[in-house]
């Protein structure tokens, strides 16, 4: 069973629809035993890292994810849920949770495209990534794949060995981070068609050594 | 870099999709889950989904279309027409659509954007806005004005200055549908739409008037569209995504090539 770790944080049945329909049972919970009890983790989430993290710690969820990262357990992150497993966050100021070290930032305001107009802000919208670091998880796709991303900040990790694939939006950002049994999609794969189906059925079947 | 979107639209009356031609004449076409499936595998970047389903009591049908459609393409999608209140938003997205749209209700009632941006998120909020040419005058100084009920109901709001003012109030996206160029397919409105894309820094969906992938290539270009909706040219089967894809590509658009 995969659990998807309900923290307030938007909508997740979208998750939960694509798990379904590529063949994987899952739940979508804020319940502790449960969540100890899933093979794996899918840490999902939309809006605000100061929030999110005020109910993951409401819910000491903060707790169990750590705990469930020291264990080995496969974790997924994606969007917000990626943000949050960083050291801090620029938005609301936020202490995250500190699985990558490294902060969330901002996108740089009046950053130009090559048609020189000012590019909007969130980054919303499909782009390809570039990928670094051979990953499981990260196979089976083809070289122009794109993904479906909408945010308005970005994950820098500390260390260039947590990039495994960047993406360019006015800068080059982490669009995919990892570390021993996680990994963390800045995009969404459950909305970014088969190539992000194809990263969900690819985590669902990780057994990271 | 980031893709233009291409987007097909689909209008729903009570669970079937029509063709709206001028907003008159509706042609059924069929199912829509069905539609939204072939459109998703066909590489379809987004879909926007219009209930203009008359009756209130029929929304439920409208809701059951999105809980299926949801199940059933994994791309982002939105829907519109017949949203009134922040409850309306949040059945459609909690039924799986990722973005919803206003649009007359929002011009009756702005703080509708700034209630459904707070509660879900500006990135949840277009603001739909039909727009019609009137010439410059002095309470419609860009020259355009915005209609509802299909045209036929003269706001007397600047069709500019509500574009900025609903940006303010939290809209994160403008699909801005020309009345004059809409049904036409003799190609979208571009003066609008760069007048419109250039003052605000949400993204603008380009849509009315689609019938040639030239027609796409000109307002991703000059018309400064970050989006275009397409409909009849797809719906009849005179173009297939991947042919409106392969004519931008082959131009130097950046669009999603594989899928």
């Amino acid at each position: 069973m995969i659990a998807i770790i309900d923290y307030k944080a938007g909508n997740l049945t979208s998750v939960a629809r694509a798990l379904s329909h590529i063949g994987y049972e899952c739940v979508v919970t804020s319940d502790p035993e449960k969540i100890e009890k899933s093979e794996r983790i899918v840490f999902p989430g939309v809006g605000a890292a100061g929030s999110a993290m005020n109910s993951l710690k409401e819910m000491k969820i903060d707790k169990i994810i750590l705990n469930a990262f020291s264990q080995g357990k496969p974790i997924l992150g994606i969007c917000l849920g990626t943000q949050v497993i960083m050291g801090y966050s620029e938005e609301n100021d936020t202490d995250c949770v500190g699985i990558i070290p490294g902060e969330v930032k901002a996108f740089p305001e009046r950053m130009e495209s090559e048609d020189n107009r000012f590019l909007k802000i969130p980054h919303m919208g499909w782009n390809s990534i570039d990928i670094k670091t051979k990953h499981p998880v990260l196979t089976g796709l083809n070289r122009t794949d794109e993904f479906y991303f909408v945010h308005g900040y970005y994950p820098k990790p500390q260390n260039n060995d947590n990039i495994f694939a960047s993406t360019e939006y006015g800068i080059t950002f982490a669009s995919v981070m990892g570390m021993k049994n996680l990994i963390a999609t800045q995009f969404h794969p459950e909305k970014s068609g088969r190539p992000g189906l194809t990263i969900l059925k690819n985590f669902c079947e990780w057994k990271p050594c | 870099m980031l893709s233009k979107r291409i987007i097909p639209c689909l209008d729903v009356r009570e669970g079937r999709t029509t063709k709206g031609i001028k907003f008159k004449d509706n042609i059924d076409i069929g199912d829509p889950v069905e539609m939204a499936k072939i459109y998703y595998e066909a590489g379809a970047d987004e879909l926007v989904f219009y209930d203009i389903t008359a009756s209130h009591e029929k929304r439920n049908i409208m809701i059951d279309v999105v809980r299926k459609v949801a199940e059933t393409i994994f791309i982002p999608f939105s829907v519109g027409g017949g949203i009134r209140t922040v409850e309306d938003m949040r059945d459609v997205l909690l039924a799986g659509a990722e973005k919803i749209s206003v649009n007359s209700a929002a011009v009756k009632k702005p703080e509708i954007i700034s209630e459904g941006a707070s509660a879900f998120g500006t990135q949840c909020i277009v603001l739909g806005m039909d727009v019609k040419h009137v010439g410059k005058k002095e309470k419609i100084p860009s020259g355009y004005e915005i209609v509802i009920n299909g045209g036929r109901t003269h706001m007397g709001i600047d069709a500019l200055q509500w574009a900025v003012d609903a940006q303010k109030l939290g809209a994160g996206e403008i699909c801005l549908n020309s009345i004059d160029a809409d049904g036409t397919q003799d190609g979208y409105e571009l003066n609008l739409t760069a007048m419109i894309s250039e003052n605000v820094d949400i993204p603008v969906i380009a849509s009315g008037g689609a019938g040639k992938p030239e027609h796409l290539y000109d307002v991703l270009t000059k018309g400064k569209a970050d989006a275009a909706l397409i409909a009849s040219m797809v719906h009849y089967g005179y173009y297939t995504m991947s042919a409106i894809k392969s004519y931008l590509d082959e131009r130097k658009v950046k669009v999603r090539t594989t899928w």
